[in-house]
C-alpha cells in the first residue's frame, strides 16, 4: 500500500508541474547572480518589448539570482537556463568542464570576451575618508580594518584578492614575494569573512564594523545610493582590476526547448546602445564608447588590467590561489 | 491542559502532600523569572528586533510589502509544500513512534538513530543529496529527464527536502510519550476484545494527541520556515520557485531591510497562527472528555 | 517477519508500521544517504583521508562540536526550566510566552542569523553593554554558541511539556503521602520520569546544532582555524565544484552525529530500565 501511495505522491507531484509546461508564449530563463536583479528586470522589459516589435512574439522572461557559483552550479545540476549572466568566467567555464552543457569556446563567441558591460574593484570608506586610504598599499597598513568577503565562497571576494595580488605584481619591483605579503597583511587587517558581498556589505554599512569595504564599483555606488549618500565615500584606486562579469547562452538548454534565436537575441541586445545605456544605469561600465562618453561623470578613469594579462586566465588563478593549500590557505595556515 | 491541572488540583489534599507536589511561592516565582529572563533574552528580543524592523516605516510598508505579487507567489508556495509535506510526516511519525515505543524487536535502536538522523544532517547537505539523486548528472537525472519529470528545482525537490528535514519531528514528540503512557491501557482493550483501529481510536490517540498536535505544529513550523535544505533545490527563479524563506533573503539582499523584516514577520505570524489553532483544537478535546 | 520481533505481543499493527516505517527512511534518508557515500567514495581512500583530516577541517569539527555540546547544555539546563514553568505555574500572558517558544523553528535562519547579529554586534542592542565589559558575541565562538541555543531551543521545552503534562501529579502526591520532601519527590519521582524525554530533547538540540549554517554564518566571523565551523567548509568545496570533497566531508559529519544519536540511545534505554525497574520494586 505505502507503493500505491507514492506513486500517487508522484502523479500528483507531476500534476504540480503543468503550469510550466503548458505556457502559450516563449520563456526564457535567465540565471544570473546577485547584484544584477535590478538591472535584468530592465533589461528583460526592454527587450520583450523589443522583441515583439521584431517578431511579433510575446515573451516571458524568468530572472534566478543568487551567489554565481551556487547559480552555475543548480544550471550544472538542471535547472534550465536559456542564458546565464555570472560574476566571472570561471563559474560559466564550470559549465563547460563540470556540466558539458557548453563548448569550450564560448567565450569567444560574443565580442569583448563575453563580457558586455565592466566594472572594477574600489574602496569604499567612511565619510572624510579617516583612514586616508587611497591605494591597496594602504589596506595593508597597521590599524586599518578591512572588509571583503571569503574569496572560497564568493566570487566577488576573488576579484578584490587578485585585485590587490596583480596590483602589488604590477608595482616597481613587484614580485610573487611581494605580492603574497601585501595580501597576507591585508587579510591580517579583515576582522569578519563574510559568506557573499552583499553579507560583507551590510556588515560594513549596517554593523558599523571596519575602516573599508572592498567591492565592485557597480555595488559601492548603488550602496551610497540605497544606504547613506553622506556617510560614506568612494576611492578609486589608481591602478585595480577589470572585473568582468560573462554571459553565455547554455546550447544544451536552448536548444532542447528551441529558443536558441531568441536567447542569442537577447544577449546580443546587452551591446546595443539601449542595452549599454540600460547597464550604465545600474553602475555597470558600458564597453561602447559612445555610451560611456555619456556616463563619463559616474566612472572616472583608472588604469586597470585584466585576469588573462596577469594571472594568465581563470583556471589558472583559481588553481594557484584558492584550490585546496593555494596561496589563501596558505595564508591562514601560516597565520596560527 | 489547564483544565487538567485545575481538575487534579481540586481534589483533597493533606498539608504534607501539598508541600511535596507544590512549590512555595518564592521558589515559583525565582524559577518563573529564570525561565523568561532566558527566553527574553534568546527569544523575544530578537522577535521585538524583527517586528521593530518591520514595521519601521510604518504599517502601509508592511502591507506593501506582504501583499506584493512576488510575496503572495512565494507564501502560495510555502503553504503548498506545507500542506504536502505535513500530513506524510504525520502518517510516519504516528507509524515510526508505535513501532518504536510497542514492539520489541532487532535493529530498534538503530531504526532510531535513523529516524533522529535528517537533524544532524546540514540542511546544505539535505538539499545536495537530492541534486546527487535526481540531479541532471545525478543517480536517477538522465531517466528523470528522459521521461521529462522535473523534480529539482520545482515543487517536488522543495517538498522533498522539506520532508527529509521535518521528517522526524512527530515521531520524536510522541515516542517519549508513548513509552511514559505504558501499554496496559492498549493490551487491556484488546484483552477486552477491541480491534486494531478501535483501540487506537479510542485509547492511544487521546492518551497521545498533545504530543502529536505539538509534533504536527513544530513539523509545519520547520516546513514553512526551513531555507538552507529548500535553498538548494529551488533554484530561485521569481515567482516562481521561491518560498517565503527564501524571498526573505532576497529582499535583504536588495538592501530593502524594512520589506524582508516584514516577510519575516508574516512567517512569525504563520507559527503564531498554528499555535492559536493548536490551543482552540486543545479546548474542544478537553471539553469532550 | 515474526522472527524479528524479540518478544511476542499483543498489540497490533507491527508490520504495518514496520512497513510504513522502512518505507519513509528507506526512500527519503536512507537513499539520499547512500548517494552522498557513493558521491564520497569517488575520491578514492587516499584523497577521502587527506580532505577529512586537513588541519582546518579538524579545526572545524572541533569548533562545530564544541559549540554545539556548550549550546545543547544550555538548553537543556534552561530548557527544562522553561517547560517546567510552562506546565506548572501559572503567570500572566502565558499563552503568548508557550505560543512563542516554536519561533526558532518557524524563523528562516538566515533571519534568525541576521537578526542575532543585529542584536549582539558590536552596535547591536545587547553587544553595545556588552563591548565594554570586553565581552564579544558576535563574530566569536560566543556568538555561534548564542546562534546554535537560539536554532534548538524549542527541542528541550516541546519534547518534556508534554511529558509534564501527562505526568501530572499524581506520583508527587502519593510521594508525599508516603512521606517524601519536596527535593525527595522531584528528585526520585519527578527527574526519572522526565530523564528519557529530556535526554531525547537534548539530543535533539545538539544534532540539529551540529548541522546548522543559515544561521551561523552571519554571527560567526567564518575566519580559517578560528570561526569556521563544518558544515562551511562543505560550502566552500561546493563552491569550488568539489562535489566529492564535500560530501566527504559531510559523511564525516554524520558518522559523528550517529555515534553521538547510538550512544545517546542507549544511555536513554538504560535510563528507562531503571525508572521501569524501580517503579516495579
Amino acid at each position: 500500500m505505502t507503493t500505491t501511495r507514492f506513486r500517487r505522491l508522484l502523479a500528483g507531484f507531476a500534476l504540480g508541474l503543468c503550469p510550466l509546461a503548458g505556457a502559450q508564449t516563449t520563456t526564457l530563463l535567465n540565471v544570473s547572480y546577485d547584484p544584477t536583479r535590478e538591472l535584468y528586470q530592465e533589461v528583460n522589459a526592454a527587450f520583450a518589448r523589443e522583441w515583439k516589435q521584431k517578431t511579433g512574439q510575446s515573451l516571458t522572461i524568468q530572472q534566478s539570482h543568487g551567489g554565481s557559483g551556487k547559480q552555475a552550479r543548480a544550471v550544472i545540476d538542471g535547472l534550465e537556463a536559456d542564458v546565464v549572466t555570472l560574476a566571472l568566467a570561471y563559474d560559466v567555464d564550470a559549465l563547460h568542464k563540470v556540466g558539458g552543457l557548453i563548448p569550450a569556446g564560448w567565450q569567444q563567441r560574443l565580442p569583448h570576451n563575453s563580457a558586455p558591460y565592466t566594472s572594477t574593484i574600489v574602496f569604499l570608506v567612511r565619510k572624510g575618508n579617516p583612514k586616508g586610504i587611497r591605494d591597496w598599499a594602504d589596506l595593508g597598513k597597521p590599524g586599518v580594518q578591512v572588509i571583503t568577503p571569503n574569496p572560497k565562497t564568493s566570487g566577488g571576494a576573488r576579484w578584490n584578492y587578485l585585485a590587490a595580488w596583480g596590483w602589488a605584481l604590477r608595482q616597481p619591483g613587484g614580485s610573487e614575494a611581494k605580492a603574497r605579503e601585501l595580501v597576507t597583511r591585508i587579510f591580517r587587517n579583515v576582522p569578519v569573512l563574510d559568506s557573499g558581498a552583499r553579507g560583507s556589505t551590510n556588515t560594513f554599512v549596517q554593523r558599523g564594523i571596519g575602516d573599508v569595504l572592498l567591492a565592485w564599483e557597480n555595488e559601492a555606488l548603488l550602496a551610497v545610493r540605497e544606504l547613506g549618500p553622506d556617510q560614506f565615500e568612494i576611492v578609486l584606486p589608481p591602478l585595480t582590476i577589470l572585473a568582468e562579469p560573462s554571459v553565455a547562452l547554455v546550447d544544451q538548454v536552448v536548444d532542447a526547448k528551441g529558443t536558441r534565436a531568441v536567447a542569442q537575441a537577447y544577449l546580443e541586445f546587452l551591446y546595443t546602445p539601449a542595452g549599454q545605456a540600460i547597464a550604465a544605469r545600474h553602475y555597470f561600465r558600458p564597453r561602447q564608447a559612445a555610451v560611456a562618453a555619456k556616463f563619463a561623470a559616474q566612472f572616472p578613469k583608472t588604469a586597470t588590467f585584466t585576469i588573462d594579462e596577469v594571472f594568465g586566465g581563470w583556471t589558472k588563478a583559481q588553481a594557484a590561489h584558492f584550490g585546496d593549500g593555494g596561496t589563501f590557505d596558505q595564508i591562514y595556515a601560516a597565520g596560527r | 491542559m489547564s483544565a487538567i491541572v485545575a481538575a487534579r488540583r481540586a481534589q483533597p489534599l493533606t498539608r504534607a502532600a501539598l508541600s511535596a507536589s507544590e512549590d512555595s511561592r518564592p521558589v515559583r516565582l525565582a524559577l518563573t523569572a529564570a525561565a523568561l529572563g532566558f527566553l527574553g533574552l534568546f527569544l523575544f528580543l530578537p522577535l521585538v528586533a524583527v517586528f521593530t524592523e518591520a514595521l519601521s516605516k510604518g504599517g502601509e510598508a508592511w502591507v506593501a510589502a506582504v501583499s506584493e505579487p512576488e510575496a503572495r507567489a512565494a507564501l502560495w508556495l510555502t503553504l503548498k509544500v506545507a500542506a504536502l509535506s505535513v500530513p506524510l510526516v504525520t502518517v510516519f511519525g504516528v507509524a515510526a513512534a508505535w513501532l518504536i515505543a510497542r514492539f520489541d524487536f532487532r535493529g530498534r535502536r538503530l531504526l532510531l538513530a535513523l529516524i533522529d538522523l535528517p537533524f544532524a544532517v546540514s540542511p546544505v547537505i539535505a538539499g545536495l543529496v537530492f541534486v546527487l539523486l535526481f540531479g541532471r548528472q545525478g543517480l536517477f537525472g538522465p531517466a528523470l529527464a528522459e521521461h521529462g519529470v522535473k523534480v529539482i528545482f520545482a515543487v517536488p525537490g522543495i517538498v522533498l527536502a522539506t520532508l527529509f528535514v521535518t521528517l522526524p519531528f512527530v515521531a520524536r514528540e510522541l515516542i517519549p510519550l508513548l513509552e511514559a503512557e505504558g501499554r496496559d491501557e492498549e493490551e487491556a482493550a484488546r484483552t477486552l476484545g477491541a480491534s486494531g483501529f478501535q483501540m487506537f481510536w479510542r485509547v492511544t490517540l487521546p492518551n497521545i494527541r498533545f504530543g502529536l498536535l505539538y509534533g504536527v505544529i513544530l513539523a509545519n513550523a520547520r516546513a514553512m520556515g526551513e531555507f538552507g535544505a529548500v535553498s538548494v533545490v529551488s533554484g530561485h527563479i521569481r515567482g516562481l520557485t521561491n518560498t517565503l524563506p527564501l524571498h526573505v533573503e532576497i529582499l535583504y539582499n536588495e538592501y530593502r531591510f524594512q520589506a524582508a523584516f516584514a516577510v519575516a514577520s508574516l512567517l512569525a505570524f504563520l507559527a503564531i497562527g498554528t499555535l492559536v489553532a493548536k490551543a482552540l483544537l486543545e479546548r474542544r478535546i478537553g471539553g469532550s472528555r | 517477519m515474526r522472527p524479528l520481533l524479540r518478544r511476542e505481543s499483543v498489540l497490533p499493527g507491527f508490520s504495518l508500521s514496520l512497513g510504513v516505517t522502512s518505507a519513509f527512511l528507506g526512500l527519503l534518508v536512507l537513499l539520499p544517504l547512500a548517494a552522498l557515500a557513493v558521491k564520497a567514495a569517488s575520491l578514492g581512500p587516499a584523497a577521502f583521508w587527506a580532505t577529512v583530516t586537513d588541519a582546518r577541517a579538524l579545526a572545524a569539527y572541533r569548533l562545530s562540536f564544541g559549540a554545539s555540546l556548550a549550546a545543547a547544555a544550555l538548553n537543556g539546563l534552561f530548557g527544562l526550566l522553561v517547560a517546567w514553568v510552562l506546565v506548572r505555574y501559572p503567570f500572566p500572558g502565558k499563552r503568548l510566552v508557550d505560543a512563542l517558544v516554536d519561533l526558532p523553528f518557524a524563523l528562516p535562519t538566515a533571519v534568525a542569523g541576521i537578526t542575532l547579529t543585529t542584536l549582539y554586534g558590536p552596535n547591536g542592542w545587547i553587544g553595545r553593554h556588552l563591548e565594554p565589559l570586553g565581552l564579544k558575541v558576535a563574530f566569536t565562538e560566543l556568538g555561534i554558541t548564542v546562534a546554535l541555543t537560539f536554532i534548538g531551543l524549542p527541542f528541550v521545552v516541546r519534547t518534556l511539556q508534554p511529558v509534564i503534562e501527562e505526568m501530572g501529579t499524581d506520583a508527587e502526591e502519593a510521594a508525599a503521602s508516603l512521606g517524601a520532601g519536596r527535593v525527595q519527590a522531584l528528585w526520585r519521582v519527578v527527574l526519572p520520569t522526565l530523564l528519557p524525554a529530556w535526554l531525547t530533547g537534548v539530543t535533539l538540540a545538539l544534532s540539529r546544532a551540529l548541522g546548522e549554517y543559515g544561521s551561523v554564518v552571519f554571527i560567526a566571523g567564518n575566519m580559517p582555524m578560528q570561526t569556521e565551523i563544518a558544515p562551511l567548509l562543505i560550502m566552500t568545496r561546493l563552491e569550488q565544484y568539489d562535489y566529492a570533497g564535500a560530501t566527504a566531508i559531510a559523511l564525516v559529519m554524520l558518522f559523528a552525529s550517529l555515534l553521538l544519536l547510538l550512544a545517546i540511545g542507549t544511555l536513554q534505554a538504560w535510563s528507562v530500565r531503571r525508572s521501569l525497574g524501580e517503579a516495579a520494586s
